[in-house]
Parts: structure tokens; C-alpha cells; sequence
């Protein structure tokens, strides 16, 4: 295996459960992954399968009808490591970490920034708690990181509203926000979903620089195989509460062992493959997590289904860094070679 | 040969900017600036562009869900009657509406949650003379049928189903008057990316069987090359590009056609190229830069392009007619 030290952040069979109406939903249900400094894992699936609930559970910022059930998320901060799961939510342990080491870009810029607010204030923050600086200092340090994110006059900028930024700016102070402290894990969640293209290529080139720049781990959620191809490193497929695959990016793109995986990168049109490319949809739809399918929980839209789906499939390492949850994983792998 | 089914000539959808005490109008949103398209039968015409580009105005525009400011809209039908439908009185509109539907984007809040699918469905069918309920219940029946619902959903209500149900379902509100155009306003985009082709594929078999010609509205270029004949490039407000689907990929014109194609990711390893970072936002099409719109963002800008307006020039790649409007294009003019 990889150098210990290298690992930032690691989730071991983690599960979150949510529980509404005297029913429970299995959110995330055993999920296992490692982050390495430096490195892109991008978590993909679709709405529903639970790749924003673990960036929560990770952040500690899951609403009150869920908790943790079980499992480890350990962190390493220095050279000590920390058992997210066991500190107390709003505890003092866990404000330290949390904006601090651990630092989240959301989904949607329109409403995560509060309006009432102006931007310089809401960076500020971070820094006024997790830094001794001054106000002056902070100030200063505000305005250079607006500048870094490319916003153009950040002096002016810093005391403006976030009702006088466009989409793409707002995204940006976010990102200003989330990196003020210069994070060791920045998760983003979906970030550039509610974006243009041409403002999401810029947020990505922002997001490599930072990684190259200050060795971030960085955990991208988004339901795009375009932007799994484009920037990671690692991908972990989830589908239904469970990692289905996971492995280098070269690894889930190019030899997808999982047919989910494979569906899901035939269903979407490429660009460059002209008119008469194939898409394929995968049949039927993601089921309601109150009813779910016994065993593989994909085993219900699977073309590959049998009677040996009706239990769920254990995790087997292909290689050192491929590893799929499939019972049929090897015939597919064949004939798809 | 080609026969159109609608043309555009100069149509402009200008919004008012109205501030003060008074309400004084003070400016003009400029969504949509001088368009010429041509729409012809049996074709799918994508029109993509980036957020606040005029795209969706342009297709209410087409069907006056939106009242044009200027210009014209043609409809032809089958035996070459043409009509100008934007002077037309709102009554007399009413047999061209039949001809002309649309797909609305959300699929959660074009559907009304107090009605059933057939109360909602039911009221197109009652305004064009189908008297009979059993009649009604029939079409919209078939029609579930064929879009892979059971028949049974029509006596539901929307929050009964899923995105892509609901989706389905304003494609059968859309059907249900056998219309000879479909604006698709970003049919797919609120939809998961496995039930988007779901979609997808029923949007092509539906145009087959039914010999429909879309007006497919997206900002997702990987969707338009799949499904679309052809592509217009929409900035602020005007058609910056125009040509063959195939085309726009591989002999593209346009600087901004370049870099929005550049930026879109690419779900296959083997086929990443260089990003084309544009720098800054669209500008506000309240104020639009002066000279080519896009000028400001452009990579290649030269002087020229900060004075003059370009306009849309007919050239030829592949044999194919290809329009753009840029002041940098080498190629020989074609009249």
C-alpha cells in the first residue's frame, strides 16, 4: 500500500443513517475511501445516491434526524490523528477543524452566501477565528484572496454585497472562503452545477492551481463523467448508499468493471463522437430508499442480473488501487476487455 | 428539398428597466437583438449559448409567449401559406398554437399540483373541439402509451411521479395537438443523467414516428451534437454562429463557439484537450459592449472588433452552408 503519511483524510466503513416518520433511510451505508494529499477523488452518482450526505457526514454538518451509525473518519492533522466521528458536533474540537483544516465549497453561491452580509465580512470570519491576525490584517488578507480568485477590483469588492455578484463571482468568493485558511481538505460539493461552462472552466483551472499550489486533498461530488475525466484522480462511483466502484481515474474510465459504471458513461452523449453515437439509458429508475431492492441494490436495472444479486456483493480488489463491488464483476470485465 | 416550416426575420425582444419613484423606464434588457433563422421541416435546430444569451426569450418569442418588440415570424405550412403570426389578434392565434408547442424546463413547476394529469391534460384537447370526455381520455391514453407511462397515471397527480415522468409527461401535453413544431426549452437538463437519456432517445423515436421538427434549446453542447441537424450559437442576444451539427465541432468559426466548446467536459480520457479559459462574465445585456459583443472576452480581439459590429456572413466548410459573424474569419465570403 501507499505511504501512510500521504493520506489526509480516511473513511472506513462509514454509515450515516436519517430517520423520518418511524422509517429509516440508509443514506450511506458502509462507505470506505482514502484521500491523498494533492490528489482529486471525485465521488460521482446520481441525485439521491448519497455522495453530498458523506461530504455532511465528514463536515459533521448533518441535520438533526440523522446521525453517524457507524464506522470511522479519521484525519490527519500534523502528525496527529483525529477520529472525526467521535467529536462532538458543535464542539470546540470539531469548530477547529471544521472552515479551518476541513473547508467546503456548496452547491448553490445564490444561497449559500448570506445576503445581509457583505462578502469581506463573510471571509473574514474564518480567518477572525481560526488565525491571530489583526482586523487590519484580515482585511488585507480578504482583498488578496479575492484578487487570487480573479475578481476584479477586490477593494472595492470586499465591501460589496453578494446580491452585486454575478454567478460565477459568487462561486469564487465561496472558493475565497473556503481556502482562507488554507485548508489541507477542501470538499466541494457539486460545485459548479448551477454554473455556465465557460465561468465552471474557470472555477476548475482555480481549483488545480490551488492543488498544486498548497497541496489540498481535494473531494470533488458531482454527477458529471466529464468532470471526473477532466480532473481526478481517483474516483469513487457511488450508487444507492454504496461505493459500487472505485480506483484511479484511468482505472473506472477506461476499464469500468462495474455495469453501472458502464451504463452510466454510456448514457451520456459525447462531445466529438458526432450523430451517431449510441446512448443507452439505463432502464427503470433509482428506487426509494424507504423500499429498497434486496442485495445489489443495482441488481433491479442490471443486465447482468442473476439469482446470486439477491445478496450483496462483497468488495474484491482487482488491483492494488481497483476495487469493484460486483458478484459478476469478472464475466463483464471479459467481455468488455 | 428542404422546406421551412418557420422563419425569423430581425426579431427583437426588448424588456423595459424601469426604476425610480415614477417607474421611468430607464434602459432596455436587449435579450433578444435581430435574429435570422430559418427553421425547416423535419430538421432538429439546436440553439445553445450560456445563461442570459436570449435563448429561451427566442423560442417564447417564436410561439408570442413573449410579445416581440420588432421583426417578423413566418410560419409556412404544408402547402406553402405563409403568415406573419406576431401581428396577429391573439384569437387568431389560437389554430397556429396548435401547430406550435413547447416543452417547458422544470418539470416541477410546469405541471399544476391541484390538477390530475388528465385535468391538465384535457383542456388543449376541450379548446380544439374534442367534445367527448371518452375521446379525451383516449388520446391522452395512447399518448402515455407511447411515452412508456401506463395509461392508469393520467387519473394521478404531479407529485405522484418522478423528474423524469413529469418531464414525460409535458412531452405528452406538448403531443396531444399534433403540433408540426416542438420548442424543447432545456427538455433534459433538470434531469439525471440516466433518465436524461431515457428522454433523449424518446425525443428522437417520437420525431421519427410523428415527423416533428424540434427547435432543441440547451446549454449543453454534448447534447445538441447528438441530437441536433444543426446549431446556432446564441450571444447576448444574437446568433453568433449557424451551421451543420457536425460542422460547429470540426471547422468551428467562431472564437466564442471555440471556447465553449473547449470548456465542456469531456467524459472520455483519450479525447481531453486544452481548456480555452474565457476571462470574466457575459456582460449585462442591458449595456452591452459597443462593437462585436463579444470583444471584451475574446482572446483574438483586434481593433477592428472594438468599433464595428460584425454581422452574420454566410461561408462554406464541407460543401455545407455555414454562417458566423466574426471580423477574423480567412474564408471567402459566399452571397
Amino acid at each position: 500500500m501507499e505511504d501512510k503519511n500521504n493520506i489526509a483524510l480516511s473513511v472506513r466503513d462509514l454509515k450515516t443513517f436519517f430517520y423520518t416518520n418511524n422509517r429509516c433511510n440508509k443514506a450511506v451505508n458502509g462507505v470506505s475511501f482514502d484521500v491523498e494529499k494533492g490528489k482529486t477523488l471525485c465521488i460521482v452518482g446520481e441525485s439521491g445516491c448519497g455522495k453530498s450526505v458523506t461530504a455532511a457526514t465528514i463536515m459533521q454538518l448533518l441535520p438533526t434526524l440523522s446521525r453517524i451509525e457507524e464506522g470511522e473518519i479519521k484525519f490527519q492533522k500534523d502528525d496527529k490523528i483525529i477520529n472525526i466521528e467521535k467529536l462532538e458536533k458543535n464542539g470546540k474540537e470539531m469548530r477547529e477543524i471544521r472552515g479551518s483544516d476541513i473547508a467546503m465549497i456548496f452547491q448553490d453561491p445564490m444561497t449559500a452566501l448570506n445576503p445581509v452580509y457583505t462578502v469581506g465580512f463573510q471571509i473574514s470570519e474564518n480567518l477572525k477565528y481560526h488565525t491571530n491576525l489583526n482586523k487590519k490584517e484580515i482585511r488585507e488578507k480578504c482583498i488578496s484572496l479575492l484578487n487570487d480568485m480573479g475578481i476584479p477590483l477586490p477593494e472595492k469588492r470586499v465591501d460589496e454585497y453578494p446580491h452585486s455578484y454575478s454567478g460565477g463571482m459568487r462561486q469564487r468568493a465561496m472558493i475565497a472562503m473556503a481556502m482562507a485558511c488554507n485548508p489541507k481538505i477542501l470538499i466541494a460539493d457539486e460545485p459548479t452545477t448551477a454554473l455556465d461552462v465557460t465561468i465552471q472552466a474557470q472555477i476548475f483551472e482555480l481549483m488545480d492551481k490551488l492543488k498544486k499550489e498548497n497541496d489540498t486533498a481535494i473531494i470533488l461530488i458531482t454527477h458529471d463523467m466529464g468532470v471526473v475525466a477532466e480532473l481526478a484522480d481517483n474516483v469513487a462511483v457511488m450508487y444507492m448508499g454504496n461505493i459500487v466502484e472505485a480506483g484511479t481515474a484511468d482505472d473506472v474510465l477506461r476499464r469500468p468493471t462495474h455495469p453501472y459504471t458502464k451504463a452510466l458513461l454510456e448514457s451520456v452523449p459525447v462531445l466529438g463522437r458526432g450523430k451517431n453515437q449510441d446512448i443507452n439509458p439505463i432502464k427503470g429508475s433509482t428506487p426509494d430508499p424507504y423500499n429498497r431492492p434486496i442485495g445489489c441494490q443495482f441488481a433491479p436495472r442490471c443486465n447482468w442480473q442473476t439469482e446470486s444479486c439477491d445478496v450483496m456483493p462483497e468488495i474484491t480488489q482487482i488491483n492494488e488501487t481497483h476495487q469493484v463491488r460486483c458478484h459478476k464483476y469478472e464475466q463483464f470485465f471479459e467481455k468488455y476487455k | 428539398m428542404k422546406k421551412e416550416i418557420l422563419k425569423l426575420r430581425g426579431v427583437k425582444v426588448h424588456f423595459p428597466v424601469q426604476a425610480g419613484v415614477f417607474n421611468r423606464v430607464v434602459g432596455h434588457v436587449l435579450a433578444v437583438d435581430g435574429v435570422d433563422l430559418d427553421i425547416f421541416r423535419g430538421e432538429v435546430l439546436g440553439l445553445a449559448g450560456e445563461s442570459g444569451c436570449g435563448k429561451t426569450t427566442l423560442g417564447k418569442a417564436i410561439l408570442r409567449l413573449v410579445e416581440p418588440t420588432d421583426g417578423e415570424v413566418k410560419y409556412i405550412s404544408k402547402d406553402d401559406n405563409e403568415t406573419e403570426l406576431t401581428s396577429l389578434e391573439k384569437k387568431d392565434m389560437d389554430p397556429f398554437r396548435k401547430k406550435l408547442q413547447i416543452v417547458f424546463q422544470d418539470p416541477h413547476s410546469s405541471l399544476n399540483p391541484s390538477f390530475t394529469i388528465f385535468g391538465s391534460l384535457q383542456d388543449p384537447l376541450k379548446k380544439f373541439g374534442i367534445k367527448s370526455k371518452e375521446e379525451r381520455r383516449k388520446i391522452i391514453g395512447d399518448l402515455l402509451e407511447a411515452v412508456n407511462m401506463r395509461r392508469e397515471y393520467m387519473d394521478r397527480y404531479p407529485h405522484e411521479f418522478s423528474g423524469g415522468q413529469r418531464q414525460r409527461i409535458g412531452i405528452v401535453r406538448a403531443l396531444c395537438l399534433e403540433p408540426e413544431l416542438i420548442v424543447c426549452d432545456e427538455a433534459v437538463s433538470a434531469l439525471d443523467v440516466s433518465i436524461q437519456a431515457q428522454v433523449l432517445k424518446l425525443l428522437m423515436q417520437l420525431k421519427k414516428e410523428k415527423n416533428l421538427t424540434y427547435l432543441f434549446i440547451t446549454h449543453d453542447l454534448s447534447v445538441t451534437e447528438y441530437l441536433c441537424d444543426r446549431i446556432a450559437v446564441m450571444y447576448l442576444g444574437r446568433i453568433v454562429e449557424l451551421c451543420d451539427s457536425e460542422d460547429l465541432y470540426n471547422n468551428t468559426l467562431h472564437p466564442y463557439s471555440e471556447a465553449l466548446i473547449s470548456a465542456i467536459p469531456v467524459a472520455d480520457l483519450d479525447k481531453q484537450t486544452k481548456r480555452i479559459v474565457l476571462e470574466g462574465d457575459v456582460p449585462s445585456p442591458v449595456n452591452p459592449p459597443k462593437g462585436c459583443p463579444f470583444h471584451p472576452r475574446c482572446p483574438k480581439a483586434t481593433d477592428i472588433c472594438k468599433t464595428e459590429v460584425p454581422t452574420l456572413k454566410k461561408y462554406s466548410t464541407n460543401g455545407n452552408e455555414h454562417y458566423a459573424s466574426c471580423h477574423l474569419i480567412d474564408l471567402p465570403e459566399i452571397s
